[in-house]
């Protein structure tokens, strides 16, 4: 019988049926950050519960931690950050705390420590878990009252999900990146267009990305509803596995992770790798997007009332006018990092743009590299040169940062950010906040630019 | 046990509501579940200077009083935060109508008792109708019959049979699964050693 990798994944972790139509499934590994954790250890210890298996656990210090300095900016993240680690300590968890050289965003940490392979099964409470299915790995975001029983059990309920392809095919022109790729996947499928469904990627498209790109692409899986996403392993995943702390301390053989030829998915999308420009967002969606060389839509694009006062709310949020050219919108700051997008490859690629230029008048540039690792990494590289040559503020520390802006990185009401982020939502980095999602080129072109401009016009 | 879930509704017809719009990150920076009822949706609720805006549905008669939400599609997308679910329970709602909803959302509502019926989309539009009109008129949501009942309308949902049962038995996931220690423990001794990960302190 033929299977998807995702039926093969789940069927590889299922532990018992349960009488009210949910199974139980086993998690390999699970991740947690600091704010999303707490009430899920209080919940332990108010059913005078334990963890059922600690070393199988990572906790990493990312959400709400200043990018400044390795000191917490004020008492309540301080608060946050020291109840993660007294939980870690009393229950015997690894955590990776703040001056830790291992720290850094949780999706970006657990590649580099090489403790994502294929065919395990990863939770997190964080939507953007997805990211390990670049690796053939079933990771999935859960709430803090999963993330308590999965302290306790080790397992999750679950219910298998409708199975969906999309599949990316020929080859993507230059100044084309995974970012755009996955872009345009939203903009085509919708933002709950892959609700209750597991989502896999395939096509020469994405099998010509590297992991840092096949990384991207899951990670904003999630953007359209997709609970999971699933790259199949290939030759690119195995050289990846090694060379990390981790590296051959588990594998999960017995079974080849990827989809059977004559598998069936429940929906298909196939999207031509030739049609997909550098694509920015318009709106507060993360499927409101166009390519950099178009207009902003007008009302007379849109058929119902309903889609017509969909766009007027956004446009009045985001400070635009109907039919504005993408490239006529001016910037206040540009924000390099997130687990979407800062990784050392992107960081690279951001390099290569600003090597030579420096950044416009008025604009504020930050870079937020997604490890210290990776810090070390690009420092060794030169790239810190290059980024604070061309005045973009270097932090010394990594987190989530202005991504969600739970730390001290807030954009002000009405500022206007080209970020490298996920989530273009209302208020989503500040309280009136206007971001605009692109790659991390695009952003480095924008602030040259001081407006949003086309990454292939810079030679 | 709860089985039928009555009130005022309020209409809510944005499509795509996040939990960053349900639970602003401001109110985040917490270790416990309370105190988050402010926190709901408020910068839909509150102007800057921490005023009601009046143009806001939940802020308007009767709708001061909603219990149940009839939303927009793909309502509770984007971050995992549980606290968006807390906040709707704090505020005093028990349901929300919709034609479908985020995954995690769905999963972080049934553990705690927000009931999230799913609709077609003909029949959203009738109840998002029948919400905005300000008679403060009940509906009612019958979960063990899967039905809809506003007016003299009545319309089915869905509803998995383990959402349901958690909703109506209030159990505790976790103790119960504690129930199945066994079978994990077999699972578990079926594993090979390269398959039982340890993470380095």
């Amino acid at each position: 019988m033929n299977r998807t990798l995702y039926d093969k994944l789940v069927d590889a972790h299922k532990v018992c049926d349960l009488p009210d139509g949910d199974m139980l499934i086993y998690v390999d590994f699970h991740i947690m950050n600091e704010y999303t954790s707490p009430q899920a250890f209080s919940g332990l210890d108010t059913k005078q519960l334990g963890v059922w298996r600690p070393e199988a656990h990572l906790a990493v210090v990312d959400h709400v931690n200043a990018t400044r300095s390795s000191e917490p900016h004020d008492a309540a993240s301080k608060l946050l950050i020291d109840n993660l680690e007294a939980n870690c300590t009393k229950h015997g968890i690894a955590f990776y705390g703040l001056g830790d050289p291992r720290q850094g965003i949780e999706h970006v940490v657990v590649p580099e420590q090489g403790l994502v392979a294929p065919g395990m099964l990863i939770a997190c409470g964080d939507s953007h878990t997805t990211t390990y299915g670049a690796f053939g790995a079933l990771g999935f975001g859960i709430g803090t009252s999963e993330v308590e029983h999965v302290l306790a059990t080790q397992t999750l309920r679950y219910k298998r999900m409708k199975t969906m392809r999309v599949t990316v095919e020929g080859g993507t022109a230059p100044g084309v990146t995974a970012k755009d790729i996955i872009m345009k996947i939203v903009q085509v499928v919708g933002a709950g267009g892959a609700n209750g469904h597991a989502v896999e990627f395939s096509g020469s498209a994405i099998r010509g990305l590297d992991m840092a790109g096949r990384m991207t692409v899951c990670n904003m899986a999630v953007e359209l509803g997709a609970r999971a996403a699933l790259i199949a392993a290939d030759d690119i995943t195995d050289a990846a596995l090694l060379g990390h702390p981790h590296s051959g301390r588990f594998e999960f053989k017995g079974e080849s992770w990827v989809s059977d030829p004559e598998a069936e998915f429940d929906k298909e999308f196939v999207i031509s790798g030739a049609d997909i420009e550098p694509l920015i967002t318009w709106g507060t969606s993360p499927d409101q997007s166009i390519p950099i060389t178009a207009n902003v839509p007008v009302a007379a694009d849109y058929v119902s009332p309903k889609a017509k006062a969909a766009l007027e709310r956004s446009l009045q949020y985001m400070g635009l006018s109907e039919g504005q050219s993408a490239q006529s919108i001016e910037i206040d700051t540009a924000f390099i990092g997130s687990c979407t997008n800062s990784r050392i490859e992107d960081l690279r690629e951001a390099a290569k743009i600003l090597e030579g230029r420096h950044v416009a008048t008025g604009v504020e540039a930050i870079v937020v590299p997604g490890s210290a690792m990776t810090r070390l990494k690009a420092e060794a590289e030169g790239l810190r040169a290059i980024f604070e040559t061309a005045g973009f503020e270097w932090r010394p520390e990594a987190g989530c940062s202005m991504c969600l802006a739970m730390n001290d990185d807030i954009a002000m009401d009405g500022e206007r950010v080209a970020s490298s982020t996920n989530r273009n939502f209302e208020g989503r980095q500040g309280r009136g906040a206007r971001t605009h999602l692109m790659s991390p080129a695009m952003v480095a072109a924008a602030a040259v630019s001081g407006h949003l401009v086309d990454v292939r016009d810079f030679k | 046990m709860t089985k039928t879930i009555k009130g005022i509704a309020a209409p809510l017809p944005l499509a795509n509501v996040d939990t960053d719009v349900i639970m602003p990150k401001r109110f985040l920076i917490t270790i416990t579940r309370e105190g988050l009822a402010d926190g709901t949706f408020a910068d839909l609720r509150f102007d800057n200077a921490g005023q009601h805006r009046p143009e806001f549905t939940l802020n308007q008669a009767p709708w001061t009083k909603a219990t149940i939400l009839v939303v927009g599609d793909n309502f509770g997308c984007g971050s995992s935060r549980e606290h968006a679910v807390w906040g709707m329970r704090q505020l005093g709602i028990s349901a929300c109508i919709g034609t479908g909803f985020a995954g995690i959302f769905y999963d972080n509502a049934r553990k705690n008792g927000l009931a999230l019926p799913v609709v077609s989309p003909a029949a959203r539009d009738a109840l998002l109708q029948f919400a905005s009109n300000p008679s403060g008129a009940e509906i009612s949501i019958d979960l063990n019959s899967r039905t809809i009942t506003a007016g003299e309308t009545s319309v089915p949902f869905e509803m998995d049979d383990a959402t349901r049962t958690s909703l109506i038995r209030g159990r505790d996931d976790t103790l119960d699964s504690l129930e199945y220690a066994g079978a994990i423990r077999d699972f578990e001794a079926g594993l090979s050693d390269g398959m039982r990960i340890s993470v380095i302190k």
